[in-house]
């Protein structure tokens, strides 16, 4: 996984709530079997009018937000389904930080497992940086620090203090709990003598 | 310390848990489809890992398959190759498959249960956010992302962070034509798409341990629409007695032993919840949604909501924005809406119980002139319990399709799908802006409720048609 340290981006502004996962990445394009190339269909039915044509009004389509790092969005971002295409799809665009007031649990958890920082911020304090997305200037991001610095101003966000660790790290997930095998062999052992019917052998 | 059922599964699961509270939780049922599995078995490829359980693993084909004639195999290029890398997977890491040819294929929270693979307090996961759907059997059950799907194949583990307690109480009794799709739309609507993130919730009172096991799994089904992972109920005879007997079902005194530890499964009677409602089952009627997000809901005897009664400005967007995607003027009687399709299935609404709900309403009446009806059972055993009931003939009389269990029209992502603008009575799960297919517009109802709109050519009221 790559790491994130820091991020400088003009942000993109979608001031809708409840962006869910079907709208992030429509199902037809779930049929891959490969985590790449799923920027280009990111929010496909805002993006594309029904014969394919570019929606020139859409914000990802209009210059510079199509090279936007960070996506400022309504609360509840990333409800819906549990498919990890929508972080992909972001990722693949080339989103890694999104700011929100809330996001449904399994895609917040999808996004640590892909590089993506969600940042949760109170609506106040969104509409403040929604500004700068509008006057089309740069903020920082700096999770180390776990604030944003935007003009002469900065705001602090919390992240969980793992969560933070792996993304700075970049650290892969499945060789950390490799690493507690030993505890994993144990909870086997004692599980097939206290509910021998789990394993059904 | 009293403690809820939640807090008890999780902590007979426990693997390690460090400081800060990040925990190693095991996983005693993993159930995989084509669809969010394959990147998390080339995960597995790529650094030379096994999958460390593959007894505790049962995959499934469903979301991605045709709902007709299946002889010729898939047309759909795309879908094809996701059926076969799954069956490829299935062979080469030693997991049990129902491949498309398998009567006991069928969708995969559908499946479990029938099996007896879904057990009362296990942990069971799945890369579909629909999974909460098994908690109906006390399980703690939750959707996980395709990154989860490989840690959970290669470590028979999960890294969780606990959620809270969020105790939802249905009390008194529900009337005539009234549903548990009912009943957790109106929780829904009552608690909204956020109310239950970062929850797990579990639904309690006389109406729910009045709903048969699978009128629960409707209500559990839909938990992660009110943005909690999972929903889950005390397991109790009604659990025990459904279970007994299928084919992964615990058998002679391993049965014995798992009912004693079946029957400890329930919140103890002081335990601590962080959030409780509580709603009255008198004051539920048959339900349907009128917008874009599962939290519009509407009495069928309602209207459609108009934005200038609301204050707040998201809110109002929010409305403007759902009337002109679904084609709706404020104010309008919902039994005034007309339709263009049904579509009666989905893990919510595709078991035995659904289609006989529906058929009932359907029997010896014909559908309007207009609609298109389509049933999909939820798998190839409904199928066939329902065409020995004769159920089938019932739809096929009234003028619906009778097609192979799948997801089918709820996620759209095979050939079901709705047009642009046309509009559906439908019995899944989820209204989103496109979700049926593009420009699709969903009202989502019971089963009884999908077959009166059928028959009338609107939205309209199960209570008229009831035999």
């Amino acid at each position: 996984m790559k790491k994130f340290i820091s991020l400088k981006s003009i942000p993109a502004y979608l001031p809708i709530v409840n962006i869910d996962t079907d709208m992030i990445i429509p199902k037809q394009f779930l049929k891959t079997i490969k985590r790449t190339g799923l920027g280009k269909n990111l929010f496909h039915e805002m993006r594309y009018d029904n014969d394919g044509k570019v929606i020139n009004d859409f914000v990802l389509n209009t210059k510079p937000f199509d090279r936007s790092k960070i996506l400022i969005a309504g609360n509840n971002f990333g409800c819906g389904s549990s498919r990890e295409h929508a972080p992909w799809a972001l990722l693949d665009f080339g989103i890694t930080c999104i700011i929100s007031s809330s996001y449904a649990d399994i895609f917040y958890n999808n996004c640590f497992k892909n590089g993506i920082l969600p940042i949760i911020l109170n609506e106040e304090k969104i509409k403040d940086l929604s500004e700068y997305a509008k006057r089309k200037e740069e903020i920082e991001v700096n999770l180390k620090e776990e604030k944003i610095i935007y003009g002469n101003n900065e705001i602090n966000f919390k992240i969980d203090p793992f969560k933070k660790k792996c993304l700075i790290e970049g650290l892969d997930d499945i060789a950390l709990s490799l690493e507690k095998s030993s505890h994993i062999n144990d909870f086997e052992k004692k599980l097939k003598s206290s509910k021998p019917w789990i394993f059904n052998d | 310390m009293p403690k809820t059922l939640y807090d008890k599964i999780w902590n007979d699961h426990l693997v390690h848990q460090q400081d800060d509270g990040t925990s190693l939780l095991f996983v005693d049922r993993h159930l995989i489809h084509e669809v969010t599995s394959p990147q998390a078995f080339e995960g597995l490829r790529n650094s030379n890992r096994k999958v460390r359980q593959p007894k505790l693993t049962l995959a499934v084909v469903d979301h991605n398959i045709p709902t007709t004639d299946r002889s010729k195999g898939i047309d759909d290029k795309d879908s094809k190759i996701q059926v076969e890398t799954l069956e490829k997977n299935c062979r080469e890491f030693g997991v049990k498959l129902f491949g498309m040819d398998d009567k006991r294929q069928g969708i995969v929270h559908i499946v479990g249960p029938e099996q007896g693979f879904t057990q009362p307090g296990t942990v069971i996961v799945c890369g579909d956010s629909h999974t909460a759907t098994h908690g109906a059997f006390g399980s703690l059950a939750f959707g996980i992302g395709t990154s989860e799907v490989e840690h959970v194949l290669a470590t028979q583990t999960l890294v969780q962070k606990k959620a809270k307690n969020f105790r939802i109480n249905v009390n008194g009794k529900l009337s005539l034509g009234v549903t548990s799709k009912d009943v957790i739309l109106q929780i829904i609507g009552k608690i909204g798409t956020a109310g239950g993130t970062g929850c797990v919730l579990e639904y309690a009172g006389s109406v729910i341990s009045n709903l048969s096991v699978e009128q629960r799994m409707t209500i559990c089904n839909m938990s992660i629409e009110g943005g909690a992972r999972a929903g889950l109920i005390q397991p109790d005879e009604k659990i025990f007695s459904y279970l007994k007997g299928r084919p992964m079902s615990p058998k002679n005194d391993k049965w014995e032993r798992a009912l004693e530890y079946w029957n400890s499964l329930k919140s103890d009677s002081d335990a601590k919840f962080d959030k409780e409602i509580n709603l009255n089952g008198e004051d539920i009627a048959p339900m349907v949604t009128w917008g874009t997000s599962p939290e519009d809901v509407v009495s069928i005897n309602g209207k459609v909501p108009n934005p200038d009664n609301e204050k707040n400005e998201d809110k109002k967007n929010s409305i403007n924005r759902s009337l002109k995607y679904m084609g709706l003027k404020p104010d309008v009687k919902i039994q005034d809406i007309k339709i263009d399709k049904v579509f009666i299935g989905s893990c919510t609404n595709g078991r035995i119980e659904d289609l006989r709900e529906a058929a009932q309403i359907l029997k010896n009446k014909k559908k309007a002139e207009h609609v298109h009806g389509m049933v999909v059972p939820g798998s190839g055993l409904v199928k066939e319990q329902a065409e020995q009931e004769g159920l089938d003939k019932i739809f096929i009389k009234s003028g619906f399709e009778w097609r192979e269990p799948g997801c089918s029209m709820c996620l759209a992502m095979n050939a079901d799908k709705l047009k642009p603008q046309e509009r559906c009575a439908s019995t899944s799960n989820r209204n989103f802006e496109g979700r049926q297919g593009r420009g699709g517009r969903t009202h989502l109802v019971s089963p009884g409720m999908a077959a009166a709109a059928a028959i009338a050519g609107n939205l309209d009221d199960v209570r008229k048609y009831q035999n």
